[in-house]
């Protein structure tokens, strides 16, 4: 068979344009390298974009207390200690050079009253840390580097889907996709590829997610033999829309609770001071009075003694408290809690949160500014991600790297608000570097194994030939199902493992899947992939979730409801195995010890 | 329950495409997307739509909602009559790619050559002080997700298909952005004009009413940026000035209002 596909050879690909991917093709440019930047829908539209409450730096301009090691030490305690501590310290000190970066490059930030670049409280933060502009700080950010990477004539490929990766024996050589507007197929060689591809939260239901979190880079580094870290623990953000049904699960920014929003039950009841956690509740106001105190300097922009209110909490346990209050009867009429922001001006409230404003007013016929919302949780982060290099992002596969979302490690048990953008253009900054360096280092490109490319090839036009057959969205739709009632906020064994049994039973099921249509633009078929993808990812969550008999962070288990010292250093580890997914442990790298006094003396 | 009848546009490039009905039970709140989704899931699994985040924040999900630009996601079933067909059809400014598609590409090549943001070289970042009053406008036109309804309801590129002599609103809007950045020094002012075709617009305002972030893309953007252009070509006293001084560009349009400290 004569080869005619179309090439693309580059030094370093990066696939994925959200902040980690154009951060890493930035700087990959700036060492010299010739760079490809892929993404499945258009530049500028990847999930970055979506991102409201704002980019966590100790810039100290609005506490002049906070410092690198008092955010490195907030990161840690949200995560359970299960971060990689050099992660959380690379991301700590070099988080405020990259915000200030991005004002370099023409970024417009919100500005204290003296002009600088004004920063507001979030769940977990001691200090008010996020830079942001409005409740719109993704764009302002995706948009910012975007113009930046532009700027620098980096190649941009975008609605083209990575479907596979090719590899020899000892490293990955290239990239195999396909061109969503015609379906035709196209190879990437390359000497390294960058994954940055965002997470997996459309393997759920109710997700904040977009249609493009279907685990594409989790899957594909898996099957590429490189390893997942931590992969039970998800995001339940706390507060996301509950009705109507169209826009169920869609993000309400704890930009919200930032402002000083407050949680009640459908009694009325500030429900978030009976959960607490003991050890922490030193950390939050004692009383209503207290908190009220705290939001009105807040306001201002002023600091204060005063302790914030109890909504702050980390995200995790709002979760569950909002869970548990819904389920024990207090909840709303359509299964959600009350956040109310309405008391505060509502000058203020349209000022500080006008999306939110405007999300409401546009989706639901409510007015936040007179009266509350009603939230549930949402499925909206993986902490768990691809293995990586905490200093250069390789991961354990030579010549692939991966930074962002898809990457694990930085966030541990528990991911910070604000601590995702920050980790984008941290480690995007150094995987571009780290993929730079080594691609500079490898004498030239590899030969393309064109066994490989016809196998992916077939694998593209196989559901053509079976129409009639099994249906992509059915298999997704008993999927999400399966992943929202069995691996969601409160796990058990039993769950797990039917849930496990029913993903195994979907995947025999896969290879019958057939489509109808043509190839150009046909979303059943980009469906067929990601579904994939869904299933090696959402396996890795279930198999990892059940492997950990304790609850920690984000992984609440019903059967092990309690933290487990003999799980306390221990990070779970996934790999591809011959029989499937495996699952194992390592453990978590030592915290160095000019470190520990940090972690210790809180 | 309640059924809508969409009529939605199908067609490749090449083929003459065609409306199709669909029938599609209602549940509350839902909007046009959802109505288009429930078609794929069920009826027309490869309907071509785009969309990301279903939140009105990354604008791919445009459409011609019964003939007018909005974003699909946005666009509730209850704004219409019961019984009235809602009929989607794509951008007509751009080519189709396929059902409700389109080929926006040309956008990013109009945005590439726009001369990018330029920081003064001799201001450290460490001496940056703004007042949130003077970004305000600029921060407006940032709040742009991108979505070319404006493009495609702006009748000079609706008529100019092939040849567009006219950069559009959506990227007058950015070159305000750029131009009244508090730290910027570049100078577009030519770019606006020649290849920007900035004259080509005759204030309509068909691209404000449109535009899902309330940004006043004429009244802010535009007008502002037709009065720089203006004072630079057309305005005696400026022209006799900048020959009294002998160079063409020395005040850039930005440099006024930007350089105090
Ligand atoms: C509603 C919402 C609000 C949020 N708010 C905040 C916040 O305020 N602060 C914060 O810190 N974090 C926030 N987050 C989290 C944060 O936005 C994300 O974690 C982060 O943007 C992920 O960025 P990324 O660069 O890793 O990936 P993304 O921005 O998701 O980009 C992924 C890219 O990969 C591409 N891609 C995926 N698969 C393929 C494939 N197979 N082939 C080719 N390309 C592919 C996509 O097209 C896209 O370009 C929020 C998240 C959501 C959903
Ligand atoms: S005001 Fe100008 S840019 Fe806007 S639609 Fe009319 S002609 Fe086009
Ligand atoms: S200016 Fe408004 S209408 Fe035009 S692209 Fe931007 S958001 Fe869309
Ligand atoms: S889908 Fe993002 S704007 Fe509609």
């Amino acid at each position: 068979m004569k080869e005619t596909i179309e090439r693309h050879p580059h030094d370093v690909l990066v696939v994925g344009a959200g902040g980690a991917g154009l951060r890493a093709a930035i700087e990959a440019a700036d060492q010299g390298a010739s760079v490809g930047l892929v993404c499945k829908s258009l530049l500028g539209k990847a999930h970055t974009v979506m991102a409201e409450g704002g980019v966590a730096a100790a810039l100290a301009h609005v506490a002049p207390a906070d410092s690198w090691q008092v955010h490195f030490r907030d990161t840690m305690v949200g995560g359970k200690l299960l971060n990689n501590p050099r992660m959380a310290e690379l991301h700590a000190q070099e988080a405020p050079d990259r915000v200030r970066e991005l004002e370099r490059w023409g970024a417009v930030f919100d500005r204290t009253a003296d002009g600088r670049i004004l920063q507001r409280p979030f769940g977990g933060h001691s200090h008010p840390r996020l830079a942001h502009v409005g409740d719109r700080t993704g764009l302002e950010m995706i948009r910012t580097l975007q113009d930046r990477a532009v700027g620098a004539g980096i190649a941009v490929y975008m609605e083209c889907t990575i479907s596979h990766l090719l590899t020899q024996p000892d490293r990955v050589t290239g990239a195999f996709g396909y061109w969503r507007a015609t379906g035709r197929p196209v190879v990437f060689p390359a000497k390294t590829i960058v994954l940055a591809t965002g997470g997996v939260g459309r393997a759920y239901q109710v997700s904040s997610n977009s249609w493009e979190y279907s685990g594409d880079g989790h899957a594909l580094a898996c099957l590429a033999g490189a390893e997942l870290l931590d992969m039970e623990f998800v995001q339940f953000h706390p507060t996301g829309m509950v009705w109507p049904p169209g826009v169920k699960g869609l993000l309400v920014t704890e930009a919200v609770r930032g402002e000083g929003g407050i949680l009640r039950n459908k009694d009325g009841e500030r429900f978030m001071w009976k959960y607490l956690p003991e050890d922490r509740r030193h950390e939050y106001a004692a009383t209503d009075e207290e908190a009220t105190t705290w939001v009105e300097a807040q306001s201002a922009a002023r600091s204060t003694d005063a302790r914030r209110p109890p909504e702050l909490s980390t995200r995790d346990n709002v979760s569950r408290a909002i869970y548990t209050e819904v389920r024990e009867g207090r909840g709303t009429e359509h299964g959600g809690v009350f956040l109310d922001i309405s008391y505060l001006p509502a000058e203020h409230v349209r000022r500080k949160l006008p999306s939110m404003y405007e999300q409401f007013k546009e989706l639901a016929d409510v007015d936040i500014t007179t009266g509350p919302m009603e939230v549930g949780p949402t499925t909206h982060y993986i902490m768990g991600g691809i293995r990586v290099d905490a200093d250069t992002g390789a991961t354990t596969r030579q010549g692939l790297f991966a930074a962002g979302e898809v990457a694990g490690g930085m966030h541990g048990a528990n991911r910070l608000g604000g601590n995702s953008l920050s980790d984008l253009l941290v480690f995007g900054q150094r995987t571009g570097a780290g993929a730079a360096a080594a691609a500079a280092a490898a004498p030239e490109l590899r030969h393309i194994d064109p066994i490989q490319v016809r196998e992916a090839e077939r694998d593209l036009s196989a559901p053509f030939d079976r129409p009639g057959r099994a249906d992509p969205h059915r298999l997704h739709e008993e999927l999400q199902s399966t992943m929202q009632s069995q691996v969601g906020i409160f796990r058990t064994e039993a769950d797990l493992e039917e849930a496990i049994r029913r993903i195994g039973d979907l995947r025999s099921r896969w290879p019958d899947i057939g489509i109808s249509g043509g190839r150009p633009y046909n979303p059943g078929w980009d469906l067929v992939f990601e579904v994939r993808n869904m299933l090696i990812v959402s396996e890795a969550i279930a198999r990892s979730a059940l492997q950990r008999r304790e609850s920690r962070g984000a992984h609440s288990r019903l059967d092990y409801t309690e933290p487990d010292p003999a799980w306390a250093r221990l990070n779970s580890v996934v790999r591809l195995a011959d029989d499937g997914l495996e699952v194992t442990t390592a453990s978590v790298p030592e915290l160095p010890d000019e470190l520990r006094p940090l972690i210790e003396t809180e | 329950m309640p059924e809508a009848q969409l009529r939605v546009f199908r067609g490749s490039p090449g083929s003459s495409g065609r409306l199709v009905d669909y029938d599609v039970p209602v549940e509350e709140g839902m909007v046009v997307l959802d109505a288009l989704h429930w078609v794929q899931a069920h009826l027309a699994p490869d309907l071509a739509v785009r969309w990301n985040c279903k939140a009105a924040k990354c604008g791919s999900c445009g459409a011609e909602v019964n003939g007018r630009p909005r974003l699909t996601c946005k666009t509730r079933l209850s704004d219409f009559a019961e019984g009235e067909p809602i009929t989607v059809e794509p951008m007509r400014a751009f080519p189709l790619v396929k059902d409700l598609v389109v080929d926006v590409s040309w956008n990013y090549e109009v945005n590439r050559r726009i001369p990018p943001f330029q920081p003064p070289p001799d201001r450290p970042q460490e001496t940056w002080r703004w007042q949130q009053e003077d970004i305000e406008r600029v921060q407006e036109f940032r709040k742009c997700i991108e979505c070319f309804l404006c493009q495609d309801v702006c009748h000079v590129l609706r008529n100019h298909e092939t040849e567009r002599p006219f950069m559009g609103p959506r990227f007058l809007v950015r070159a305000a952005g750029l131009e009244m950045h508090p730290m910027d020094t570049a100078d577009r002012t030519s770019h606006l004009k020649d290849e920007g075709g900035i004259g080509f617009c005759n204030i309509t305002k068909c691209c404000t009413e449109v535009c899902p972030e309330h940004i006043k893309i004429t009244d802010n953007a535009i007008i502002p940026l037709k009065e720089r252009v203006a004072d630079r070509y057309y305005d005696p006293i400026q022209i006799a000035w900048r020959k009294l001084r002998g160079r063409g560009s020395e005040t850039g349009p930005a440099a006024d209002d930007g350089n105090a400290p």
